[in-house]
């Protein structure tokens, strides 16, 4: 487990911090000495590698994607190189059972006896209810009407592994209205209940515990190239609060060979008005907080995102991804629902892997990235990147949205 | 400077009442009216709600209110021009009440700045914990205004301490206590034991505590006051303004509303 980037007051860099009622600040503050104590201790690693290992199915493998990097780079003239880091094969189907496992086990260290849950395209919450029903404890998850109607099978599979599904319909009716909502429940009911934050957003200490339990995607992948011979060029994530991202970035930060791009939903393009790229073309600001980049309006009300992807259709953005964006360290650019939808359509077909929305718009912009770092390097590179989750969820939007996206012959599902 | 504020001046003189209306609920011109007719019916102090996009700490009344108002052109600018225009007819003391974004992104000076221009005397900025209002402090204080804190019941002796010495350092008119644990418009307040905390709060701070979130009847404005230095009235009263009729029927029970608690407070 990699030592905390996080400042002692909960910033990184100007973001960050605790921007919440008075009655969550004790919560936070215990949590946060919970954290530090509790997750840090040999004892707390030794179950959680265990769980990681027979439950989860941790190590996730890398997997080389020969057909699609040539599909990308026919001549291999800038892209050597492509690989998956696999986290779609996690039990659940997503990266996100990393944290929800770790912060229920956590949850039930510090004597919590509920447990709350906000969730977009349904993987937080089908990962925080896999993991109270392995833990024994009452599972609640908010979640937009919209997204219960896009996400409809993830819908059934919280409720079959015993959690309720709480609709939202303030708002947007998605992610960032369910976080309001559990926001509202946690703090009516904060003396028993642990609120289970799904990405490296929220207070203060969320962002930097949800990043420690995701660290494990990086530090695994860095093993895994070192063990085939190098590091990458570089490793690319879809962003939408960041969790996978900064899952998978953590464990180069300090590599200063490896270049790290962040990739967020434009939605119907940047241009449109309907996107949710906060880092391209929001401004700072404080929203369910923290202060990050978010997308809002000149009298500070917060702005509806749009995706395709219930998990990246969010106005905000973990801190740390603004840090990284300011210091420079990382690099975020976007692609649209379109862009999205006919790379997932490829993958598939060269790689037989079904990708999850979100996790397509990392790969929407790799050829950019390899061109780009190739030219830059003098030599073509070698990509990592996060296949953060799997399509199985996201059938119903594939098949009304891709079909028509596609050239006549290869209709014929 | 303190001693000297509106706000002060209306705590040593009597247990205090204040009224929260979510400005632009259901117009920016009604608003004015209600907030007249709020001081009209015996509310000293009003809280001038800037509706916000995202408000995780209200109820679903006080929701609804800030998206209607929302709707309706509300926003910290046209809460600011509410404020200019009670304050050119009336010494009410006015309290600027809403989430941290809208101020963070006008930057913090330049909000300072209109508020105090528009006859504003404190903020109440619900997601803005002490640790993070340093700044919001001292720019109010260079012009006369203070930040209000929240205490609530989950509050450790720390935090209780936190505010005495921020108080020590910048100083506050009052502090407003969240009389449980939950969202405005919570449901099973008891009054009175939330009174008896908000003495045992003004005996640690030296400075007077209101008691808020979930006062809605003569009986917890009794309750509470017979102990804190003051009460807060929102949801009742946006609940009454929701559930009005017409423009004269959301005065009358706004006015009726007001009376009643004025009643339940003074009756101590």
């Amino acid at each position: 487990m990699l030592p905390p980037r996080v400042s002692p007051s909960g910033t990184f860099g100007p973001f960050g911090g605790r921007y919440v009622a008075e009655t969550l600040v004790p919560a936070l503050d215990e949590l946060t000495s919970a954290f530090h104590t509790i997750v840090f201790s040999e004892v707390f690693q030794t179950e959680l590698r265990e769980l990681l290992a027979s439950y989860v199915g941790r190590p996730t493998p890398l997997t080389r994607a020969h057909r699609f990097a040539r599909w990308l780079d026919p001549e291999a003239h800038f892209l050597h190189r492509l690989y998956l880091k696999r986290e779609d094969l996690c039990h659940t189907g997503a990266h996100k059972i990393n944290n929800a496992l770790g912060q229920a086990l956590l949850a039930k260290k510090m004597g919590k006896t509920r447990i709350i849950a906000e969730t977009g395209a349904g993987q937080h919450g089908v990962a925080t209810a896999t993991a109270c029903a392995l833990f024994d404890l009452p599972c609640f998850v908010y979640m937009g009407a919209e997204d219960i109607r896009r996400q409809a099978p993830n819908v059934g599979r919280m409720k079959l592994l015993g959690a309720q599904v709480i609709p939202v319909t303030s708002g947007s009716s998605t992610l960032k209205d369910a976080m309001n909502e559990a926001l509202r429940d946690w703090v009516t009911n904060v003396r028993t209940t642990h609120y289970c934050i799904g990405s490296t957003a929220g207070p203060h200490p969320y962002p930097e515990l949800v990043a420690t339990l995701q660290s494990v995607i990086g530090e695994e992948a860095r093993a895994q190239c070192l063990a085939l011979g190098s590091l990458p060029d570089a490793v690319v994530a879809c962003v939408g609060g960041g969790s996978n991202a900064m899952g998978i970035f953590r464990a180069f930060l300090d590599d200063p060979s490896v270049a790290l791009y962040g990739v967020e939903a434009a939605g119907d393009g940047v241009a449109s008005g309907h996107h949710a790229a906060t880092l391209t073309a929001g401004r700072i600001g404080v929203l369910h907080g923290s202060k990050s980049y978010v997308l809002c309006d000149d009298g500070g009300q917060i702005q509806e995102a749009h995706s395709i992807s219930a998990g990246l259709d969010y106005p905000g953005v973990g801190p740390e991804h603004a840090w990284l964006k300011d210091s420079g360290r990382a690099h975020y650019l976007n692609a649209t629902d379109n862009e999205a939808l006919v790379v997932l359509d490829k993958l598939g077909k060269t790689e037989g892997i079904l990708a999850a929305l979100e996790t397509a718009h990392a790969y929407a912009r790799l050829r950019d990235i390899a061109r780009d770092l190739a030219e830059q390097r003098g030599h073509p590179v070698t990509l990592l990147v996060s296949h953060s989750g799997r399509g199985d969820k996201d059938l119903e939007t594939l098949l009304t949205r891709l079909l028509p996206l596609l050239p006549e012959p290869t209709r014929a599902y | 400077m303190p001693t000297e504020s509106r706000l002060s001046r209306i705590f040593a003189s009597r247990r205090v009442l204040v009224a929260y209306l979510c400005v632009g609920d259901p117009s920016l011109d009604e608003s004015l009216e209600l907030a007249r007719a709020c001081v009209r019916a015996g509310a000293d102090v009003l809280e001038l709600g800037v509706p916000f996009s995202d408000p995780a700490a209200d109820g679903p009344v006080i929701a609804r209110a800030g998206a209607r108002a929302l709707a309706r052109g509300g926003g910290l600018s046209a809460t600011l021009r509410v404020a200019s225009a009670l304050r050119t007819e009336s010494d009410v003391p006015l309290v600027l009440f809403g989430y941290y974004n809208p101020i963070y992104v006008r930057g913090e000076a330049r909000a300072v700045d209109e508020a105090a221009d528009a006859g504003i005397d404190a903020f109440l900025v619900v997601d803005l914990p002490l640790e993070e209002a340093g700044t919001l402090r001292r720019l109010a204080a260079n012009r006369g205004l203070t930040v209000v804190p929240l205490l609530a019941p989950t509050s450790s002796p720390q935090r209780i301490e936190a505010v005495r010495l921020a108080h020590a350092e910048v100083p506050m008119d009052f502090v407003y206590y969240v009389s449980v644990t939950g969202i405005t418009g919570a449901a099973g307040v008891q009054a009175a034991d939330a009174g008896t905390k908000a003495r045992t709060l003004r005996e640690a701070l030296g400075l007077p505590v209101v008691v808020g979130f979930g006062i809605d009847s003569q009986e917890k404005a009794r309750a509470a006051g017979q102990q804190a230095d003051g009460v807060v009235v929102g949801t009742a009263l946006v609940r009454a303004i929701e559930e009005g009729q017409s423009a004269a029927d959301r005065v009358e029970r706004v006015s009726s509303l007001i009376a009643l608690l004025r009643q339940g407070l003074d009756g101590t």
